[in-house]
């Protein structure tokens, strides 16, 4: 028998151990059969099914779906990237609540956040970008489901539902607008709160409601605060369960042309 | 006897027809007795039958019914023709069979003087006829489809993965705007709404918001956007047979961006006209990006 080198006697204990770990007890346990991270793992189209099955993302995908619906230039990946914009709006936005409070020191909170905390500038600008990032996405989704028809029976009240999660987006974006307490932030939801008020029958309550009185002061900066990261969030993601739920009972994905 | 539909013997003596290949006339009048049936076996069975001791003979109809044609034919989804068919093959069978399983034993005490006219009766009986129709309705036509995993799955996380590159990137190369404390007695001159309002607040300052000549129809506008698959009833899903729809959002989509492009980048103090390349651009959002270095 051939004498190993101390090299490949490390290696092949590195290579045992690795394969005892991944097929023992723990991982057993912690991956369900047929994921790709369990021991023994083969590409097989049983495995393939098992993989999307055994997994918590059975949610929101079937096993199988339209050969045209993978085609990247059909979706654009766009209704993806909407939710998982959503995931990292809801990530950086947590972090970011540890360091702000909703009063007349939201700013010097801000400020603080920029300067004193270590990727305190990072998170505020994705979450700042994100949030811009999103509604283009959002509004990108719909035109693509537009221009392919995907509204159309039997979709049609996911098409609603759709609408509803673009304003709620424009919604988010804008309570959220305001929270950095700067002469940008109060001016532009100036701007905002005043069109609302030009709305038909309800306009002068509606901009009321929205400011918390005439004009916006700290009590419309609470009132955005408690609506941008508890309301509205909590509202959108009801729909958003909805509106994928509704696209596989609808035969998943529209199409073909 | 019920009486049969001629349409259904009709088909009945089609398939009997074809099986015997004789004429359907022919086949139509033997079913309805008026002719005499056709031999139907080849030689070698003939014979068969010819040595066949009585019960065989004498018998027929038990052999021809035990296949049970009725009863399978209403339960499978076969064809009424191949029911017959059927029928049809299995009553050879059972005659082909029964005496080749009996023959041999009784075949040496059987006189040959016992002479059975090797007249074949009518092998079978038409019981019933199902109309063709399958059992289970396919809902749906089969799809062309793929495993999620990988070819939809690892694409997605791909994007995702570009996307959170992308995300990252642009925030660390772009300072998101902070401007001074907000203080609500001075008003900046022009005031912006978001850039998704910018559109909005552009055509906005068109009309006297107040006479409701814009309010109004951006609020039934949202009606209809929302209740637009209620509106358009047309079914077809290709851009070529719903030009109409496709020009009315292109027309929509074009107006939006001209008014939100020109509220970013063409309106200055006072909503203004100014030109971006002249005056500079009044947009805070971008701040940072504006006074790049």
């Amino acid at each position: 028998m051939q004498k190993l080198s101390l090299r490949d006697r490390i290696k092949e204990a590195r290579v045992t151990a690795g394969d005892s770990f991944r097929g023992g007890k723990l991982m057993s346990s912690i991956f369900r059969p047929g994921s790709p991270f369990r021991k023994g793992y083969v590409d097989s189209p049983r495995n393939r099914s098992y993989v999307v099955m055994n997994n918590v993302l059975y949610h929101l995908h079937p096993v199988k779906v339209k050969r045209h619906g993978v085609r990247l230039s059909y979706t654009l990946c766009l209704g993806g990237l909407s939710f998982f914009l959503f995931i990292v709006l809801t990530i950086t936005g947590i972090w970011l609540m540890f360091y702000f409070r909703p009063t007349e020191l939201a700013y010097v909170d801000i400020q603080a956040l920029q300067t004193d905390i270590a990727f305190g500038s990072l998170v505020r600008n994705m979450h700042r970008w994100g949030a811009h990032l999103m509604v283009l996405v959002v509004f990108l989704h719909m035109s693509r489901v537009f221009y392919h028809g995907a509204y159309k029976a039997p979709r049609e009240f996911n098409w609603v539902i759709g609408v509803i999660l673009l304003l709620l987006t424009l919604l988010l974006s804008f309570t959220g607008y305001l929270l950095p307490w700067d002469q940008l932030a109060i001016w532009a939801v100036t701007v905002g709160g005043n069109m609302a008020g030009y709305t038909p029958v309800i306009g002068a309550q509606a901009k009321f409601g929205l400011f918390a009185g005439l004009e916006a002061t700290t009590a419309t900066l609470l009132r955005f605060y408690v609506l941008h990261v508890l309301f509205l969030p909590f509202i959108i993601v009801i729909f958003m369960a909805v509106h994928f739920w509704r696209v596989r009972k609808d035969g998943g994905i529209s199409g073909p042309l | 006897m019920v009486d049969i539909p001629e349409h259904l013997l009709q088909r009945s003596a089609e398939a009997r027809a074809k099986a015997l290949g004789i004429s359907i006339e022919q086949a139509l009048a033997e079913m309805k007795g008026e002719s005499d049936p056709t031999v139907v076996s080849k030689e070698p069975e003939v014979k068969i039958i010819e040595e066949t001791p009585a019960p065989a003979a004498e018998t027929p109809a038990p052999a021809a019914e035990t296949p049970a044609p009725a009863p399978a034919a209403e339960v499978t989804p076969v064809k009424e023709e191949h029911a017959a068919e059927t029928t049809e093959k299995v009553a050879e069978v059972a005659i082909e069979k029964k005496p080749a399983a009996k023959a041999p034993a009784p075949k040496a005490d059987t006189p040959d003087e016992v002479d059975f006219a090797p007249e074949v009766k009518v092998t079978q009986r038409l019981l019933t006829v199902v109309k063709a129709k399958p059992i289970q309705k396919a809902a749906s036509e089969p799809v062309d489809k793929v495993n999620t995993w990988p070819h939809l799955m690892l694409p997605e996380f791909v994007s995702l993965m570009a996307m959170t590159a992308f995300l990252i990137l642009l925030s660390a190369i772009l300072q998101a705007p902070l401007l001074e404390e907000a203080n609500p007695n001075v008003t900046p001159n022009p005031a912006k709404a978001p850039w998704y309002f910018l559109g909005l607040q552009e055509l906005l300052s068109y009309w006297d918001p107040q006479i409701a000549g814009v309010m109004i129809p951006l609020v039934l506008g949202i009606a209809v956007w929302m209740a637009f698959p209620y509106i358009d009833r047309n079914p077809e899903t290709h851009p070529s047979k719903r030009k109409f729809a496709i020009m009315f959002y292109t027309f929509f989509l074009a107006g939006a961006g001209v008014l939100t492009i020109i509220g970013v980048l063409f309106r200055g103090p006072g909503w203004n006209w100014t030109y971006p390349w002249i005056d500079g651009i009044w947009f805070d959002d971008l701040l940072d990006w504006i006074h790049f270095e």
